[in-house]
């Protein structure tokens, strides 16, 4: 099995700013998001040959796409795994172009969530059906499971636990100020996270990601090609996927002090990469950070910290703009809103741009090896994916 | 010999300080959750009653109530799947009268009596409203009773029984009335209660020979703290050595429920040899004798009555009681979710209402809901069923949220719990203290609705706090 590294290429990628955008529609924010790419890239719809793009809730089938952007007549598939949908776009266009049918794929993901009321809808049913014969699973209250079992299963009080799930939560506020196309963008203090209102105990305000609507999209093309486009193009490293089988909510043995599903994503991707440190060989990650906790767990899943150690290394500023392995360097979902199938593509710009070293005031020194990463869905039925980019 | 050979009851966890209604009103009235309503609370007295008990064995249900949530569609047949009882038995639906709690129990004696069936459940429940404020609302109380009727181990045998029936407008709720409606007291009273009920009691004594002081115990149904009391005392009964205490301060007039509840309660303290006196009311009486078994101190387990009213929880926020009964309105979301399904519903009826999970014949592994192919084995349908409805579990991990629907409780608390003996689920929390929630919190399955929609009510099973 040979794997995707340094089979593809970015050439091109787009990102709209993210945000309560109620006087555009998602053709709006797909015609923003591509017009960049192809800008970016140097080429125009026409050149396209085939397409994905990813929605959850917002319109059907790959003619949305067609029409938003009047492609005739080509292949448009529409992906939808929840978080993320935006990665998976990406990974299946990718494969498309690796696999030698076409030269020039576009993957793009938009999402309109604030067309409905709330935004993302609140609940979401198991197995995910809308029949409401079951019980509802509220995002923030899945997540919050795996915060109440960690803090118990490592000795925290509440304070202190809450304390440094803040510090993730002053982190990504501040890089999220220098992130212009952010929806959020204003420091915040590690008190004003630590008193906000409950949410889902122990998860407060300052824990939950924004809710927003947005569009991000890339080109993929060969690295041979891509040669001959332009000099700072970026190499897929690798692309895994996995999707757990409800493990949580079946089995005793399931823990809730980690998502398996990260952890087996990250050992393809490392596997694919060559990557057998992690710490020290990733430049820089932009992970999922939809809840505090999810970050803090992703750390450890992502072999970043040890076990149960997660919180010395927030601590530490381990994981800030000027720490050994800076995380969510834009700002992340927290800043960003989490317009879901549009996400996975918005992490990829973030590193797409800090590797190209046009990231503007937010560029880190050292940036060759990115990272991103998305897990969605509830306990046991997370899907998740973790990509590796390089420079060539 | 056919009568009664196990019992069970139920009162909710909840307890309205009266004084929250009206001010100087005394004692508390048992008001149900949110989540609960006749057929959730008719399904724990049964559960309550088959303590011990093979459910395989039993063969009719009867469920009595002048609350179901539905006007046409059975509520006993929902009560026969939370109970988890095999599907060749009999049920039926008693309605429609605060007699029906005792009609329910004549029918099963006969059918007992005549052969045609062996073990009969028959359970009562009721939650009535009253205006808001009134003293009918202060009355009422919610609460289930159940009693098993049989011809073999039996714990107290019908001797005797007398009905009367009366046609007259005392107290009544016309299709499409919310509240009760009555006539003055002075006219009910008269002609209504204490006239009707002492007709059945001097019929059946006179039938029976029996005389007034024969009896251990007399339970009478009664619509409030006094009327039972001053009937009694004009039979000739002493009120505080036969009267069973009706509960008036602690739960409330619990309508059809209660005959059966107040005989629960008696039979929790009578000894072999007492002979019991029940008589029911609404439009008419019926009353029978009882006389306890030996085999009443075989009885153990049970919740009944006395555990139940042990275990409470005062709260004294009226406006809370109101928003639970659908009394006073409150914001609802914009509906995400635009219907249940019947055919949903009626295809996870085993795992969503009987509670069954699956055991891997293979390798063990208790799951649920019931898969098809093994978590563990990955062996493909080589499962049996398995009831995790009476299993206690733990909780492992938990969430409290704050701001998602339903608003008719904060926080919602849903929680990840391991069943003693294997099996993990997630589910919701009920009847729970935020502050008693934590990991490791022993709980046990509750019957309870999750949602209602297009007059569609969805049942499921939650967990609550282990009562004590």
């Amino acid at each position: 099995m040979e794997g995707i590294k340094d089979k593809v290429a970015i050439v091109g990628m787009g990102c709209t700013k993210f945000g309560e955008l109620w006087d555009k529609n998602h053709k709006d924010l797909l015609v923003d998001a591509c017009y960049e790419a192809f800008e970016d890239a140097g080429i125009e719809s026409k050149d396209i040959q085939m397409a994905w793009y990813g929605s959850r809730e917002t319109g059907f089938t790959g003619t949305q796409l067609a029409n938003a952007l009047k492609l005739e007549y080509i292949p448009i598939s529409r992906v939808e795994n929840f978080c993320a949908g935006g990665t998976d776009t990406f990974r299946n266009a990718c494969y498309a172009v690796a696999s030698g049918v076409c030269d020039i794929a576009l993957a793009v993901g938009v999402e309109k969530c604030k067309d409905h009321y709330g935004g993302f809808c609140m609940d979401i049913l198991d197995p995910f059906d809308r029949s409401m014969v079951e019980w509802e699973l509220p995002p923030a209250s899945q997540f919050a499971l795996l915060a109440t079992r960690y803090m118990h299963h490592y000795g925290w009080k509440y304070e202190d636990f809450k304390r440094i799930l803040s510090m993730i939560d002053v982190k990504n506020h501040h890089n999220g100020t220098m992130s212009p196309k952010a929806q959020f963008r204003r420091e915040i203090t590690v008190e004003q996270a630590m008193n906000a209102p409950m949410i889902s105990y122990p998860l407060g305000l300052f824990d939950a990601c924004g809710v927003s609507d947005g569009s991000a999209a890339a080109i993929i093309t060969t690295p041979a090609i891509a040669k001959k486009m332009r000099k700072d193009y970026i190499l897929v490293r690798a692309l895994a996927l996995t999707n757990g089988a409800g493990q949580a909510i079946i089995q005793p043995e399931y823990n809730f002090i980690s998502i398996p599903e990260t952890v087996t994503a990250a050992e393809h991707a490392y596997e694919e990469a060559g990557i057998t440190d992690p710490r020290n060989e990733v430049d820089l990650a932009v992970v999922h950070d939809c809840f505090s906790i999810t970050e803090l767990m992703t750390y450890e899943d992502l072999q970043f910290s040890p076990r149960g150690k997660a919180p010395e290394d927030v601590e530490a500023g381990t994981f800030t703009l000027e720490g050994e392995l800076p995380v969510n360097t834009d700002g992340g979902l927290k800043c960003f809103g989490h317009p879901l199938s549009a996400s996975g593509l918005r992490m990829i710009y973030e590193v797409y741009k800090q590797l190209q070293g046009k990231a503007g005031e937010r560029q880190l020194k050292k940036a060759d090896v990115g990272l991103t990463h998305n897990v969605g869905g509830v306990c046991g039925f997370f899907n998740c994916t973790v990509a590796l980019f390089g420079k060539p | 010999m056919v009568g009664i050979t196990s019992y069970g009851a139920y009162v909710p966890l909840y307890r309205l300080s009266r004084e929250a209604i009206a001010r100087g009103a005394r004692g508390e009235k048992a008001i149900c959750n949110f989540d609960e309503d006749s057929i959730t609370m008719a399904a724990a007295a049964s559960i309550d009653c088959l303590t011990g008990i093979d459910r395989e064995t039993i063969d009719g249900l009867y469920f009595a109530t002048t609350t179901s949530p539905y006007k046409e569609k059975s509520g006993a047949a929902i009560v026969a799947m939370a109970t988890d009882l095999k599907e060749n038995v009999f049920t039926a639906d008693f309605a429609h009268s605060l007699r029906a709690g005792t009609s329910a129990l004549m029918s099963a004696i006969d059918a007992v009596k005549a052969g045609s069936a062996k073990k009969v459940m028959v359970t009562a429940a009721d939650t009535r409203l009253g205006v808001p404020t009134s003293p009918y609302e202060q009355n009422f109380g919610d609460g289930a009773g159940a009693l098993l009727i049989g011809d073999s181990n039996v714990i107290a045998t019908i001797e005797a029984s007398y009905s009367v029936y009366s046609e007259i407008m005392d107290v009544w709720r016309a299709d499409g009335d919310t509240f009760i409606r009555s006539w003055e007291d002075r006219f009910t009273t008269t002609h209504g209660y204490t006239a009707v009920v002492g007709e059945a009691i001097s019929g059946l004594l006179k039938k029976t020979g029996l005389k007034p002081g024969d009896l251990a115990k007399v339970v009478l149904y009664t619509p409030d703290a006094r009327r039972s009391a001053d009937l009694a005392k004009k039979l000739g009964f002493d009120v505080k050595t036969q009267l069973q205490d009706p509960f008036f301060n602690n739960m409330g007039s619990t309508g059809t429920a209660l005959p059966l509840m107040l005989l629960v309660a008696a039979l929790e303290e009578a000894k072999a040899g007492d002979r019991i006196l029940l008589a029911s009311y609404g439009n008419g009486s019926d009353a029978f004798v009882l006389q306890v078994t030996e085999q009443i101190q075989k009885i153990k387990g049970r919740r009944g009555m006395k555990g139940h009213l042990e275990s409470k929880k005062v709260i004294d926020d009226y406006k809370q009681y109101l928003v639970w009964r659908g009394i006073l309105p409150i914001e609802l979301r914009k509906e995400t979710v635009a219907f249940i399904s019947a055919p949903a519903l009626w295809r996870e009826r085993d795992a969503n209402l009987r509670f069954h999970g699956v055991k891997c014949q293979v390798c063990g592994t208790i799951q649920y809901p019931p898969q098809r192919v093994c978590t563990k084995c990955h062996a493909k349908d080589q499962f049996e069923p398995y009831r995790l409805s009476d299993k206690k579990a733990k909780i492992f991990t938990y969430s409290m949220d704050y701001i998602t629907y339903p608003v008719l409780e904060r926080p919602v608390v849903n929680a990840a719990i391991d069943f003693d003996g294997g099996g993990r689920t997630l589910c919701y929390l009920t009847d729970r203290e935020a502050e008693q929630v934590q990991c490791g919190l022993p709980v046990e399955m509750s019957f309870r609705k999750l949602f209602v929609k297009d007059g569609i009510h969805n049942y499921f099973w939650k967990a609550i706090p282990l009562r004590t």
